[in-house]
């Protein structure tokens, strides 16, 4: 019989390395915004025939070749090379992320997220899954560069510091719940890591129009012409929240009912229950934020970065290093 | 048919666009909400605009005064939301330093790791922060937010329900989803004689107009006809459960708080440890522990009772992934219930077992080794199973023997249960695997006073050794007494002896039974649990509505003209709305094919129309 967690291991190590390129492709396709978008104002359109050398680009950044229209020509017309690149890398990474995530469940006889090292199995699948769904819909391959590279950490870090062999699961995680809650919880996760990203992007914009609104010469990093206004932003971040943050509500219930049965009450403010919780009320505060007088734009923004910055620490700092009762890691 | 479409789109279209309705009324028209079917909002609402009165501007000095200008602080937006923020502050330290509620051994731990900074600690509630004074100040203060903020847009919804929707507005054309065509009906206009034709416009822009009227209905649309000289209009909305999910959501979360609190005050969860063969009634004396709500009386305990009659465990094999780990704890029960039936349950992980409005629930298990201990004479002073604490995951287990009477002496005695035991290169002994596949006894023995005489309470899972003298074991000339399954073995002293009973059923072939399980049960009672769940489910159905369904107003305008019936469509979203161009879209081409797809002689130009 194969070893389908070698097979595993192997396609996820795959994955990463997939992953790596399509992030130094999307890094050179934000580069290379910024060049075009600096020379676009010198610069007419000499034709776009910029597929090969696009490649290697870098070096020729300041080339004319994928230079088009000149300085208001609606950016989004341009075909970015490298970012499809990128975006194609991605596609890829994701399938043997996808078969490594597969070839562990059937491994393991069960869904696989029942332990640190699965838990960001899945959770960088769907993260990579909501952007690529969201990329047929909505141009956001300039989020190309921020999400391989997140993912990159997060699968990187765990495949190599939280792996653990399959091991049968302990009594309390053998319920329905498990299929449920954690999958639920990783969606929502997934959510707001595009909206993050998108808010991040959002204040950068932000920045530069206002610099842009006083004049100033220097307007921070040229990609950001390429990319929608800060409300276009801003209100993108939001719908991605909202969803994210339904599927956050329903996290926090199925978790009280799963804990009701496992555990005998369905809230004790055990750590890993307090953290869902927090997140919950900030992410409550940012959709209020955004409703408030004087706190739209940048500080909902910084809200919705704060929340995330919250799920993170909730994923790889409480799960690691404080103690509670949700002690699944599997890391000893 | 072609058509023209306004694309200004500009960041704040909301509120520039409905001041600039033309025919609503002048204070309707400053407050930019041209119906009272607009949801109320709090004064710091972005959506909200000033309604004239003034009242805002200067509180009224005098208490009254201040107390309305305090309460619409405390119900504002910008309240609700600094309390919110610090309602997810003011619970981080509650999952830094170790709770009271959750983990009380973490608590006196930290207690004996930092004497110096406990007490400090503790008289600021970080032990006990989720009942700590503030704490509770920031989400009583949120939810008196909450409630004031609610009750006045419940009220003002209510109405909201039964209004018409708002006039249509007479210039269309500002808004930013619009479309413009004139439709020729057939038969054309005729120029020769004037009044028919202004009759025949006429007629056809009422059925223009009778037509979106009906066709909004069946889109779900409330709708009002405003007819007016030449021109008639349907103006329509849609999304009333908008704001219906959202106070239904906020409302579930007051429903969730009170229900908690109230349902606190009924509830009792209790722990109980039976071994195999043992029973259990359910009455206030019988637990090991209680901890009630205050409106639990002593006697409100319904009597049934319950025995183990067997504890099942399984081991993964050796040589396996994650090999002796244990799993599938069952404790299989016989339950007798109040009116005398019988019946058999199963408690596992999981999978409470539920008995009248109580729910049982398997918390730990571990071994009790049945001790018989026999004085000098060898009359039995002690004959019962023990119950040992476990260590570790291979069940190394830990239990104390107290002997007040019948001996010489007051006796204590420490021991370690080692399921499977194997001997380490420093001689101690260990427990390879958590089944009883070898199973050693090692006790020390002590002697002196107890200290259960002078009525402190005293834990029987320790031993206080500091006024007690150690016969056996380290540091004394004694070995440690060592007993595998039905063996005796001396007291010291000449004291008597000491039995460790293999309680294996007769005629067992091996030892995995001679020692007896026991399960730690806790009995939970908590009807209110049911009700916080259905708040819960409301909220999140609430939210679902607040923030997916759409609260749009839709206008149609007929205007019979000498070259035929000038038709508007328009859109104005009431927050969120990305899909509105689209919807005004179809709206158009659907009143279009239902007028019998007529086409239109020309095109309008739909800016500055
Ligand atoms: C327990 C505290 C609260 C929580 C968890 C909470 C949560 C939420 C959430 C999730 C939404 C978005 C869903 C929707 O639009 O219906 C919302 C909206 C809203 N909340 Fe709250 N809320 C709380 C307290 C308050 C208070 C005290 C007020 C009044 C000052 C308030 C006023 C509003 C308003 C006006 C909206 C609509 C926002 C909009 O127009 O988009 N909420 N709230």
């Amino acid at each position: 019989m194969p070893d389908l967690d070698s097979i595993s291991i192997l396609t996820l190590w795959t994955a990463i390395a997939i992953y790596a390129g399509s992030f130094i492709a999307y890094a050179f396709d934000l580069a290379r915004r910024s060049a075009v978008s600096a020379e676009a104002k010198v610069l007419v359109g000499v034709g776009a025939g910029g597929g090969a050398d696009a490649v290697e680009l870098g070096s020729d950044a300041g080339s004319a070749s994928g230079a088009v229209g000149s300085d208001g020509a609606p950016m989004k017309k341009q075909r970015f090379v490298l970012a499809r690149i990128g975006t194609s890398l991605a596609v890829l990474g994701w399938l043997f992320h996808l078969t490594a995530t597969v070839t562990r469940g059937v491994a393991a006889g069960r869904v696989p997220w029942a332990n640190l090292y699965e838990f960001a199995m899945i959770g960088t699948l769907l993260i990579m899954l909501v952007y690529l769904v969201m990329l047929t819909r909505l141009d956001l391959q300039y989020l190309g560069s921020f999400i391989s590279g997140l993912v990159l950490v997060l699968l990187g870090a765990a495949a190599a510091n939280f792996y653990v062999d399959v091991t049968p699961l302990v009594d309390p995680l053998k319920s329905v719940w498990l299929v449920i809650h954690v999958f639920v919880a990783s969606l929502s996760t997934a959510l707001f890591a595009l909206a993050f990203a998108l808010s991040v992007m959002q204040l950068m914009q932000s920045r530069r129009e206002r610099r842009i609104a006083e004049g100033m010469a220097k307007t921070g990093p040229g990609f950001l012409r390429t990319l929608p206004g800060t409300v276009r932003l801003e209100n993108m971040a939001y719908h991605f929240t909202v969803v994210g943050f339904i599927f956050w509500t329903f996290t926090l219930i199925a978790g009280s009912i799963w804990a009701q049965d496992a555990w005998g009450r369905y809230w004790g403010f055990d750590v890993k229950e307090t953290w869902t919780f927090i997140i919950w009320v900030l992410y409550a505060g940012y959709i209020h934020a955004r409703a408030t007088r004087g706190w739209r734009g940048n500080p909902s923004a910084w809200l919705s970065i704060t929340g995330f910055a919250a799920v993170i620490f909730n994923f790889a700092i409480v799960n690691v290093f404080f103690k509670g009762l949700h002690a699944y890691s599997g890391l000893s | 048919m072609s058509s023209s479409r306004s694309d200004k789109k500009n960041t704040n279209k909301k509120n520039s666009d409905t001041s600039a309705l033309g025919d609503v009324p002048a204070q309707a028209d400053r407050t930019g909400s041209s119906a009272a079917s607009d949801p109320l909002r709090p004064s710091d609402h972005i959506d909200y605009v000033e309604n004239g009165s003034g009242e805002i501007n200067q509180p009224k000095l005098g208490f009254v005064g201040w107390a309305r200008w305090g309460w619409r602080q405390l119900t504002s937006m910008r309240v609700a939301l600094v309390l919110l923020l610090a309602l997810a502050i003011a619970a981080i330290p509650g999952s830094i330093f170790p709770q009271r509620s959750a983990d009380p051994n973490g608590v006196l731990k930290y207690k004996a790791e930092n004497p110096d900074l406990f007490p400090v600690l503790d008289n600021l509630s970080l032990f006990d922060v989720y009942s700590s004074p503030w704490f509770s100040a920031i989400y009583l203060l949120l939810f008196i937010s909450l409630i004031g903020c609610i009750i006045p847009r419940i009220k003002h919804h209510a109405k909201a329900l039964r209004a018409q929707p708002p006039r249509t507005p007479a210039r269309l054309a500002r808004l930013d989803d619009h479309v413009a065509r004139t439709w020729v009906p057939d038969g054309g206009t005729n120029a020769d004689a004037d009044a028919d034709a202004d009759a025949d416009a006429d007629a056809a822009a009422s059925r223009a107009a009778g037509v979106a009227e009906k066709q909004l209905k069946a889109l779900g649309y409330r709708v009002a006809r405003y007819d007016r000289g030449r021109t008639r209009s349907v103006s329509a909305e849609r999304g009333y459960w908008r704001e219906t999910g959202n106070l239904v959501f906020h409302i579930a979360l007051v429903g969730v708080l009170i229900t908690v609190a109230i349902g606190g005050g009924y509830a009792y969860t209790g722990q109980k440890v039976v071994v195999e063969g043992a029973s259990f009634v359910n009455t206030l004396i019988d637990y090991n522990s209680m901890n009630r709500g205050r409106f639990v009386a002593d006697d409100s305990f319904d009597p049934y009772a319950l025995t183990l009659d067997s504890f099942d465990i399984t081991y993964e094999d050796f040589g396996q992934p994650g090999a002796g780990q244990a799993g599938n704890f069952a404790a299989n029960l016989s339950v007798r219930e109040p009116d005398g039936s019988t019946r058999e349950g199963t408690v596992k992980v999981n999978h409470p077992l539920v008995i009248g409005g109580d729910k049982i629930y398997l918390l730990g298990n571990g071994y009790a080794p049945t001790i018989t201990v026999r004085n000098a004479e060898g009359v039995k002073v002690l004959s019962q199973p023990v119950e040992f604490l476990p260590q570790d995951s291979s069940m190394t287990s830990m239990g104390v023997i107290k002997i007040p009477d019948g001996l010489s002496e007051q006796v204590g005695m420490l021991g370690f249960l080692y399921p499977t035991a194997v001997k380490l290169e420093s001689g101690a002994f260990a427990s390879a695997h958590g089944a009883l596949q070898l199973p050693l006894l090692t006790l020390d023995v002590y002697e002196g006073d107890l200290g259960i005489d002078d009525g402190t309470p005293r834990s029987v899972y320790q031993l206080d050794t500091n006024d007690l003298t150690k016969l056996t074991g380290r540091t004394t000339d004694l070995k440690s007494i060592q007993l595998q399954p039905g063996e005796t073995a001396d007291l010291p002293n000449n004291m008597g002896t000491i039995t460790f009973e293999d309680a294996s059923p007769a005629g067992a072939a091996d030892t995995l039974q001679s020692v007896k399980r026991y399960v730690s049960l806790q009995i939970h009672h908590d009807d209110s649990a049911l009700w916080v769940l259905v708040f819960a489910l409301l909220a999140l159905t609430g939210l679902g509505l607040a923030l997916f369904v759409p609260r749009r107003r839709m206008w149609v305008k007929a205007t019979a003209s000498a070259d035929g019936v000038h038709l508007e469509y328009a859109g104005l979203a009431r927050g969120d709305d990305p899909t509105l161009a689209a919807a005004v879209d179809d709206l158009a081409r659907g009143h279009e094919r239902l007028l019998d797809g007529t086409t239109p002689r020309r095109d309008i130009p739909a800016k500055g129309a």
